[in-house]
């Protein structure tokens, strides 16, 4: 477990924290972006030891959570169609939607697939030429690069059976959006190490410039986290706003250009709507209309679909840093990961899911 | 790019799911879903003391006429459903002996005989029966006990996959053992006797759906013999429990509920193989909710802990066991982790299935 052990070394998450300590000397509100951080965050009880006036909000960086519930609708009228392979990664089968999950739908006779890749999906379609195979291609800049191969490779195999239901979302409009909302008690970013992987943090020192908020790119192991807020804090107490890459070993400043290549090949910035947040400008990414006929929206009748939500959980705040999950008078009660009232309870990494799981009442 | 404004629209939420309604793949993954089901819809109208115990099994005392000389017996039943039928270190046939084995020796029972039913699907090829019911043989000979009755039934192609196997398990239980789900006790010590995790990542490695291989087998194994060490060395063991579904995890929130105390484990303490581990990285899966097929948790009085874990060590089944806790005043009776930061947080059931992370 090289380079895994180091990072989460007691010792030097202490000394890190300590640091922190003695750096800071007034309140201040950061953001983790991803819910990969958060959940580390919660699992190992990081917040323990932090300072009382280190502040973290938990922002809407869960592919799962903020997928939005048009689209899993959509999803659960076709995959509910007869002669439909529906494929999807697993977590997608707990989300509800208007009327039921995925699991739901299987549970009542419809074909649902758990699939570890797009490109599993790809196989599922060459397998079984007498059904269409739709894969739910939802997540942000780290699955995109797959779920555009999966275009350039049905396209390249001529296969007719295959198509996607994007729901393609991209942190940087996003971050836009947190920070221009007037709400917005967010001072510091921790950006999201796996989507600069990907990415690069080329798009963030603009982000950094017009709202004066430092961004350390950060990873998901302790002593990432508590290196990403000390350098947020460094920041914050000295009044600066830079991008810092605290995730060197794994993220550049332009990313891994193939990836990026394979994305823009296939897909175009599209305005998106989030779950729980709403639209946001060209926060998506949508199908060229060179690969349209790829698009499950096109091959369905899934157009009139209008979602049903109802008004009791407060997922929509949690997801913008406006309140914790604790905050919401459903947490732990309507609303578990058993009967979930919004995706951040339902899946893995949603904010209400890791509290739940690992504080529960903190 | 243009500069995106925020259009923060009115809070939204969806209705709950329907999912008491209908069956999902989640019920039966042994976490909170699986314990809401018995609860809910079995345990309301089979409604009986035994039963209520909740426990692997049920205990009942048989007189043999002279009411003194009442003798307690075990009964467990447990039904096999696996995929793949063979997985290293084990298969179905083994996996069925091993479990009843091990339910009844949760309870402090002596398993002395099983009964067993088949459901085959048409076209099951008849030398992987053969081999199932070998592997079957040779564990009860393992466990020193008897398959003394069966059924078979044979459902239409597409209607099973390949064969289940239920079996029922029948011990006795020796005079002076008090062993159930209810007895912890505060300050009493929780022992685990060896690895967490090894079953499910070798079954989930076997079945080819994951690009990634484990040089890992299944911990299947009867326990009754290790059980039986240890209770030569005291009757002071209040709790025994195998994690298979659910885990560590969900079987310490059992037992905690149980018995309405609180449960403090030491994730520094829990021994778990760097494989198991890896794997779990890699899925975004917790080891504390990987099933185990040969493991044991022990909840015994702090007196004797260092005693029983002695015997433990020596065992072939138990050279990895280490004291993994303790158990604490009710504590709203929730399972909480030591982190290796000195931090603590609270250890859940597990909710559904576990389900690999999307990046």
């Amino acid at each position: 477990m090289k380079y895994l052990s180091e990072y989460r070394d007691a010792q030097l998450v202490r000394a890190v924290m300590d640091e922190i300590s003695r750096t800071i000397h007034q309140p201040w509100v950061i953001m983790e972006i991803c819910g990969g951080q958060t959940h580390s965050i919660m699992k190992y009880g990081l917040e323990q030891l932090l300072p009382a006036d280190v502040e973290l909000v938990h922002g809407p960086g869960c592919p799962v959570c903020v997928t939005s519930l048009e689209m899993i609708d959509k999803a659960l009228a076709i995959a509910s169609l007869p002669n439909v392979i529906f494929t999807s990664y697993g977590d997608m089968l707990r989300v509800p939607g208007s009327s039921g999950d995925l699991f739901s739908v299987r549970a009542t006779g419809g074909d649902v697939r758990v699939v570890y890749s797009s490109l599993d999906a790809i196989k599922i379609a060459q397998e079984n030429p007498d059904k269409q195979v739709v894969f739910f291609a939802i997540g942000f800049e780290t699955t995109a690069p797959a779920n555009a191969m999966s275009v350039i490779q049905a396209h390249n195999l001529g296969l007719e059976n295959f198509s996607l239901l994007v729901s393609h979302v991209r942190v940087p409009p996003a971050m836009h959006a947190i920070l221009g909302s007037p709400s917005s008690r967010v001072q510091g970013f921790l950006a999201a190490g796996h989507v600069c992987s990907v990415m690069g943090f080329w798009e963030y020192p603009s982000i950094a410039e017009k709202y004066n908020v430092p961004i350390t790119i950060t990873g998901f192991e302790p002593l990432d986290i508590a290196q990403g807020i000390l350098l947020t804090i460094r920041q914050l107490e000295n009044g600066s706003h830079a991008v810092e890459n605290a995730y060197a070993r794994v993220v550049t400043f332009d990313g891994n250009r193939p990836a990026q290549k394979t994305i823009r090949q296939v897909f175009e910035d599209c305005a998106q709507a989030w779950r729980g947040i709403g639209m946001i400008p060209l926060s998506g990414w949508r199908l060229k209309d060179e690969f349209s006929n790829y698009d499950a929206t096109n091959r369905f009748q899934v157009q009139s679909i209008k979602p049903s939500e109802s008004q009791l959980c407060i997922a929509g705040q949690i997801l913008q840093g406006l309140k914790k999950p604790v905050n919401c008078p459903a947490y732990a009660t309507q609303c578990t990961p058993e009967h979930p009232l919004g995706a951040t309870m339902v899946s893995s990494e949603g904010a209400c899911a890791a509290y739940y799981r690992y504080g529960r009442s903190q | 790019m243009t500069d995106p404004l925020p259009t923060i629209e009115g809070l939204v939420c969806p209705v709950p799911l329907p999912h008491n309604e209908r069956i999902v793949l989640g019920h039966g993954s042994g976490g909170r879903m699986s314990f809401d089901l018995i609860t809910k819809i079995f345990t309301s109208s089979f409604d009986n003391p035994i039963l209520k115990q909740g426990d692997d099994g049920g205990v009942l005392s048989i007189s043999t006429g002279d009411q003194a000389a009442s003798q307690r017996v075990a009964i467990s039943t447990d039904s096999h459903v696996v995929t793949p039928l063979f997985f290293p270190g084990g298969d179905i046939g083994k996996l069925a002996v091993c479990g009843t084995v091990n339910d009844v020796a949760m309870m402090g029972g002596n398993p002395l005989y099983l009964t067993t039913g088949f459901i085959l699907e048409e076209g099951l090829d008849l030398e992987i029966l053969r081999k199932v019911i070998e592997s079957m043989r040779s564990s009860a000979v393992e466990a020193k006990v008897q398959v003394i009755a069966g059924d078979t039934k044979v459902v239409q192609k597409g209607k099973a996959d390949g064969l289940y196997i239920n079996t029922t398990g029948l011990g006795l239980i020796p005079d002076g053992v008090n062993i159930s789900g209810h007895n912890a006790r505060p300050g009493d010590v929780v022992i685990l006797s060896g690895t967490i995790g090894d079953h499910g990542i070798a079954v989930l490695a076997a079945r080819g759906e994951l690009d990634f291989e484990a040089q890992l087998e299944s911990d299947v194994a009867p326990l009754n013999n290790l059980v039986r060490a240890m209770l030569d060395v005291s009757k002071a063991i209040h709790v025994l429990r195998d994690p298979t579904r659910g885990g560590l995890a969900t079987s310490l929130n059992e037992i905690a509920l149980q018995s309405g105390v609180g449960i403090n484990i030491y994730e520094n303490a829990i021994p778990v193989k760097p494989a198991v581990a890896a794997a779990c990285e890699m899925l975004g899966f917790d080891p504390l909710y990987v099933a185990n097929e040969g493991k044991l948790i022990a909840i015994v009085a702090n007196e004797v802990a260092e005693q029983i874990l002695s015997t433990l060590k020596v065992h072939p089944l138990g050279q990895e066991a280490a004291i993994i806790g303790k158990i604490t005043e009710h504590a709203g009776d929730h399972v909480t982790l030591k982190t290796t930061f000195g931090t603590t947080r609270m250890v859940d059931m597990l909710s559904g299935e576990m389900l690999p992370r999307i990046c």
